[in-house]
């Protein structure tokens, strides 16, 4: 599950408690952060992916479950104006600069690195970051403690709800010839008590109820927790869409990101690859 | 005469009631065959099958059945991010024949001169070219890293009273960035020819240029560029036809980014065929490069090089 990792020490010396809760709060404070010389956010958009994630957030918050379920069986279209709108957004926040120095041709290990040393107050990120931070850390410790995680803020007028998340998605592939032996596997492997263990040696953060108490990191307890609460979990674009699909809005969006392409240039990128894709 | 037809006689025929040229053309076509059976399996069969994938619309998955004829090309050819990556081609090549070749033949000069401790500068100049390309970008990657504190470059502009500078995330930058780390590590090669190009003019022409009354600039216009004329043109066809398929480095490097603004013709042919798998398209991609390269080479090989053949001859 994404969600906004924040340094608690950068947001204090800035005068403020953590990430807003709504966008335009959240735009404000990254002004604050600024002034306090804090750099707001790190992104390693040479990867793409990783800048992606804002975008489809705010997509998730703006145009919502509907429209992308519309828009991904072709009754909709990613050039409605929910999905330029969500472009506008993103270039609001691109135009404040909050963004670390190179961050164009920055990796997501970069994008660690700036995290992990304290040089950035905020990353939208999978609950794999903290190790990442960590590992990518110059004295390998990461910023320990003053690590927090918070929600995307909510977005005003949009038809997301606000406990809707983003995230990734795995399961168990099974041949239709499969084995009885092997659907009892999986059956062992997703009941309470082995989510239980898998959480506990963290190898994973449950998805079945009862698996939670396996859980003793308070950040995973967190992000199991905000996925539960979810309504609508929206899997990341490029594995929701097609590889081909998914890559064009990886591109499409670094043009929002370097800020040569218009939002709606952004849209109709993205459209016209869906059309030839999905129809 | 009747001795003389009888060797001509054994010439033609040794017994074997074949024709002498027929036999060696025999043994030439049973030399050659195991090169040829493994050129056909993997570089004509695949050109082959590149062209016929390169007309449908397919993803990889499956046989290819969507046939769309040319449509891909058409798509390649008004594509403006394909025409980016052909100009930057272009630039990189351009700016390898500008700026390369000539520090290269300066610094084979150099180290092909007499002077104390030559040997262990032309072996540190050579030292890039023996290291992967892999290797080589992540080296620069570190080099280039924005922040002053990691990156080399960098640390030194800062020290030096410039602000830093995010090479390979400035779109404006990054090309003549990567020129810069291709030209670092291909230099050594083009100094090693030149140098071999060097050995082989006669020192004598330049002791009658010396004793005939010509400076050291005008023995370099008039004595060693004509002489090294061949390994020039070499050089600069190794080089142009190195920058049109430059891939590894680019990739490692930035992808092709930021926005493009380092793509070549093999980063976008990756990235369509690899990264999106629209394979026909990335064959299409292919052969178009192919051709472009073919082209070029033919060109130059009649126009340049037929010289240089003909006096090998």
């Amino acid at each position: 599950m994404v969600g906004i990792w924040y340094n608690k020490d950068l947001f204090a010396e800035a005068g403020l408690e953590g990430p807003a809760a709504t966008w335009e709060q959240f735009l404000t404070d990254i002004q604050t952060l600024k002034d306090a010389g804090v750099t707001p956010i790190a992104v390693g958009e040479g990867d793409k992916w990783t800048g992606a994630f804002w975008w489809e957030y705010l997509a998730t918050r703006i145009a919502g479950e509907e429209a992308f379920v519309a828009a991904q069986n072709r009754t909709g279209s990613f050039a409605a104006e929910p999905y330029i709108k969500a472009g506008e957004e993103l270039l609001r926040l691109v135009e404040l600069e909050p963004f670390q120095d190179g961050y164009l041709g920055a990796t997501w290990g970069d994008e660690a690195t700036v995290i992990g040393n304290g040089e950035a107050a905020m990353d939208l990120m999978g609950q794999w970051a903290p190790g990442a931070f960590k590992e990518n850390s110059a004295d390998g410790e990461g910023i320990g403690d003053a690590l927090g995680l918070a929600p995307f803020p909510m977005v005003e007028g949009g038809n997301g709800d606000a406990k809707d998340v983003i995230g990734g998605g795995n399961g168990f592939g099974l041949g239709k010839d499969a084995p009885d032996e092997a659907i009892d596997f999986v059956k062992y492997l997703t009941r309470a008590e082995s989510q239980q263990q898998c959480a506990e040696v963290g190898f994973c953060i449950p998805v079945v109820k009862g698996g939670e108490t396996g859980l003793s990191d308070p950040l995973m307890i967190q992000v199991q927790e905000y996925f539960s609460q979810a309504e609508y979990f929206q899997l990341y674009y490029d594995q929701a869409l097609t590889p081909a699909l998914g890559n064009v809005v990886n591109d499409a969006i670094q043009g929002l990101f370097a800020q040569t392409m218009t939002p709606e240039e952004t849209a109709q990128m993205i459209e016209d690859s869906a059309v030839q894709e999905l129809e | 005469m009747a001795v003389e037809t009888h060797r001509q006689f054994r010439k033609d025929f040794d017994g074997s009631g074949l024709n002498r040229k027929t036999k060696d053309r025999i043994t030439i076509i049973v030399f050659l065959l195991p090169a040829i059976i493994l050129f056909t399996i993997f570089v004509i069969y695949p050109v082959f099958r590149s062209v016929y994938f390169s007309l449908f619309d397919w993803n990889g998955l499956g046989p290819a059945t969507d046939f769309i004829g040319l449509e891909n090309y058409q798509r390649i050819l008004s594509d403006k991010i394909f025409q980016k990556a052909v100009v930057n081609n272009l630039m990189i090549a351009g700016l390898s024949l500008l700026v390369q070749l000539p520090l290269s033949l300066a610094i084979a000069i150099m180290v092909g001169k007499d002077f104390p401790g030559r040997g262990l500068f032309r072996t540190i100049f050579f030292l890039p070219y023996v290291l992967s390309e892999v290797i080589t970008a992540i080296i620069w990657l570190g080099l280039f890293n924005p922040n002053p504190d990691r990156g080399f470059i960098n640390a030194i502009l800062v020290f030096l009273g410039f602000e830093s500078r995010a090479f390979l995330g400035d779109p404006e930058l990054v090309l003549f960035s990567i020129f810069i780390v291709l030209s670092w590590k291909y230099f050594g090669l083009h100094m090693l020819l030149f140098m071999a190009g060097l050995q082989n003019i006669p020192h004598e022409i330049e002791e009658a240029a010396v004793i005939d009354g010509a400076n050291q600039a005008q023995l370099l216009t008039h004595i060693t560029i004509p002489l090294l004329g061949s390994t020039i043109r070499t050089s600069a066809y190794l080089s142009v036809l190195g920058s049109l398929t430059q891939f590894t480095l680019i990739w490692v490097m930035t992808k092709g980014g930021p926005i493009n603004a380092s793509e070549v013709m093999s980063t976008y042919m990756y990235r369509y065929g690899f990264v999106r798998f629209w394979l026909g398209y990335g064959s299409a991609v292919a052969i178009v490069m192919l051709l472009i390269a073919l082209i070029f080479s033919l060109i130059y090989r009649n126009l340049l090089q037929r010289r240089d053949y003909l006096a090998e001859v």
